[in-house]
Parts: structure tokens; sequence; C-alpha cells
């Protein structure tokens, strides 16, 4: 068995403006294969891509946003949304999805995977980790 | 060290190929390997061979090729990214029903899973994008 | 651990460079590349943000970038170091992971 390494998968931009939020998690479901340590960040206009209530009928295009919930099932449960960036737009944890998962370590007990830090202290989680994806 | 690089955008639009290209030849001047380049999102147009660029500007897919070549090193072009944009090779050709295809000398296209294994095998990961 | 963080676009355009100094480390280094050198210019309204930081972590610019920019050494930061794409590299080897805020 390979060593494990700490991966992070870092999203700043919003989504459907570009693709960039769509093809990412696709990166982190196929990730979640290879068994790594992994961890998600939503930083600046990437909380939006968090937001509760997105509907793309209208427009004609694919809505993603239900994938998020299924993380948990890949076991992605270190989902760190940045603090600073929800409130610069005006944003609380009520107006993101409610992302969850069943801790197995703990008779399957069901919990969030989003944890809302400061910056401070995703800085001191960015600096843990072994490999930074960007995109 | 062994470094995996990934490129997010295509050739031209975006300064990424160029600075991935060089950063590339640099650290193998200084003796390192290169593991894998992995071309996602609009980076996949970097594997197209029907660009024709003018003749005093720098020949982005062309010097990614040379490089391919000359140090043996494995570019992928990630197959959903590929599927999207419309870069094909003859499997996928094949696969999906083009009367074509277009992957330029030296570019493999395969899935996510090869940008994942090349964080996991590599000291270093380095990212170009936009 | 330190992190190698790069930062390509300009900070009168994005807020790259402004949230990779607000997530960086103490004693991490910051590699200004392709527009993000306009990040390294003295008297703009950028320059204060990044001076402030730079008692925390140790900020470069790309040499080749700054050149094709018509950025002259002189018109950057003091103690903002200019470097090749051969150190480039060595940041890359001396820190132990890279974090590319696009």
């Amino acid at each position: 068995m390979s060593d494990i390494k700490k991966f992070m998968y870092v999203n700043r931009t919003a989504p459907y403006g570009t693709i960039y939020a769509w093809e990412s998690l696709e990166v982190v479901l196929i990730g979640a294969a290879f068994e790594q340590d992994v961890s998600v960040a939503f930083v600046d206009d990437g909380v939006f891509q968090l937001a509760k209530g997105q509907n793309t009928t209208e427009l004609g295009i694919k809505n993603f946003s239900p994938t998020y919930a299924a993380l948990g099932d890949y076991d992605v449960n270190k989902i760190y949304v940045e603090k600073e960036s929800l409130e610069a737009r005006g944003l609380t944890i009520d107006d993101l999805m409610d992302l969850k998962y069943e801790d197995e370590d703990d008779d399957w007990a069901e919990k969030d995977s989003i944890h809302v830090v400061t910056a401070a202290e995703l800085a001191d989680i960015l600096e843990q980790q072994e490999v930074v994806f960007s995109f | 060290m062994k470094f995996a690089i990934q490129v997010n955008e295509g050739p031209y639009n975006h300064e990424a190929s160029v600075s991935a290209l060089n950063f590339v030849r640099a650290a193998v001047d200084a003796g390192h390997e290169i593991f894998r380049v992995f071309f996602y999102h609009d980076g996949v147009n970097n594997g197209t061979r029907y660009t024709t660029p003018p003749q005093d500007d720098i020949n982005i897919v062309k010097a990614w090729s040379e490089l391919a070549e000359k140090h043996n090193m494995d570019l992928v072009v990630c197959v959903a990214a590929a599927q999207r944009r419309g870069i094909v090779d003859e499997g996928e050709q094949e696969r999906n029903g083009k009367d074509g295809n277009n992957i330029a000398p030296g570019f493999r296209i395969s899935g996510l899973g090869q940008l994942v294994e090349a964080g996991i095998q590599s000291d270093r990961l380095v990212v170009f994008g936009d | 651990m330190s992190t190698l963080h790069t930062v390509n676009k300009s900070p009168f355009d994005r807020s790259s460079l402004e949230t990779c100094l607000r997530l960086a480390g103490k004693g991490n280094a910051v590699l200004l590349l392709e527009d993000g050198v306009y990040g390294a210019m003295k008297g703009s309204n950028a320059s204060g943000m990044v001076e402030k930081a730079m008692s925390d972590v140790s900020i470069y610019v790309l040499g080749a970038d700054m050149k094709a920019r018509g950025v002259d050494e002189s018109k950057i930061i003091d103690g903002i170091k200019v470097i090749d794409y051969k150190g480039f590299v060595d940041l890359t080897v001396e820190n132990d992971k890279v974090n590319a805020w696009l």
C-alpha cells in the first residue's frame, strides 16, 4: 500500500460562470478512489459553489450542485469554508447546502462535512497539506 | 525531484502553457525528472496538431511534442475535458463515431486518475492556470 | 513544512494576491509570475499590502515576466528578489509543496 498523502483541493471560483467548479469536483470524485487523506477548501467566490437553491433550468445547462451531497459517500468529509470569504459576500452557513457524512468510527453517526474556519485556521490547515490542486 | 505539472489553459489564450513549458525545461536542465504533465480544462487544447501559429512566434504545441520526444515525457490530456472540447485520438474517434482525430504527437488521452496518481507519485505538483 | 505560493494575476485584476497573503503561513515563500509581477511594483495601491506581508513571507518575482512587461527592477519594492526560471525550480525544491493562487 503506497503512502497516504494529505491532498487539498482549493476552490476559488463561482459556479457556472466558468467550468472550474464542476471540473474540480470531478477530480475530487475520481481522486476518492485513491484513498488519500482528502480536504477540500472553498475560498473567495468558491464559497458560492456550495450555495443552496441552484436552479439551472432556464439557462439550459446541467445543475451539478447535487453532486456535492455525494462527497460524504466518497469519504470526502473535510470541507473547509473560509469565514472571511462568506462574510465578505454577506453569507452565513445557513445559505450553504447541508453536507453530511456518516462517521464509521462513531457508529455511522451522521455529521456535518462543512467546517467554517477563519483565515488563520485555514492557513494552518493548508500548511499541513502535502499536495495542493488548484483549478 | 520528481515533478507533476498541471496545465489548466490552452495555448496562446493564457500564458499558463508557456510558463509550464519554461518551468519544465528549467527543471529538466537542473537534472530533475518530470513524472507527468497533465492537461486539464482548456489545457487539453495544447494537444491538437492543427494549430498554425504565425512563423515569428512560438509554436507551443510543437514545443510540447518536441519535449515529449526528446525526454520521453508523459503528456496526458484528460479524456473528459478532451471530449468536451473536441481533442480526439484514434481510440476516441472510433469510440465516439467521429470522422477524424487531431491529437498532436507526444500526447496521449487518459483519465483524471492520471492526475491524481501523479500527485501521489511525484515529490512536487506545480499548477499553471488562469 | 514550508509552502511556495505562486500568484500569476495582477492585484488590480484579481483578489488572488490578497487571498494568498491572507492565507500564507509565516515563513512561506511567494512567487509573483505572469501578470502577478505587477504586485511587486512600488507606489501602487497594492504596495502597502505587499510591504506589510514581507514581515511574514519572502517574496520573489520572475524576471522573465517583468522584462516582458517592461517592469524595470528599479521600480519594484525593496526586498523583493528577482529570480529566473532556474530560481523558480530551486524554490519548488527548497519548499515542501507549491500552492498556486490562480
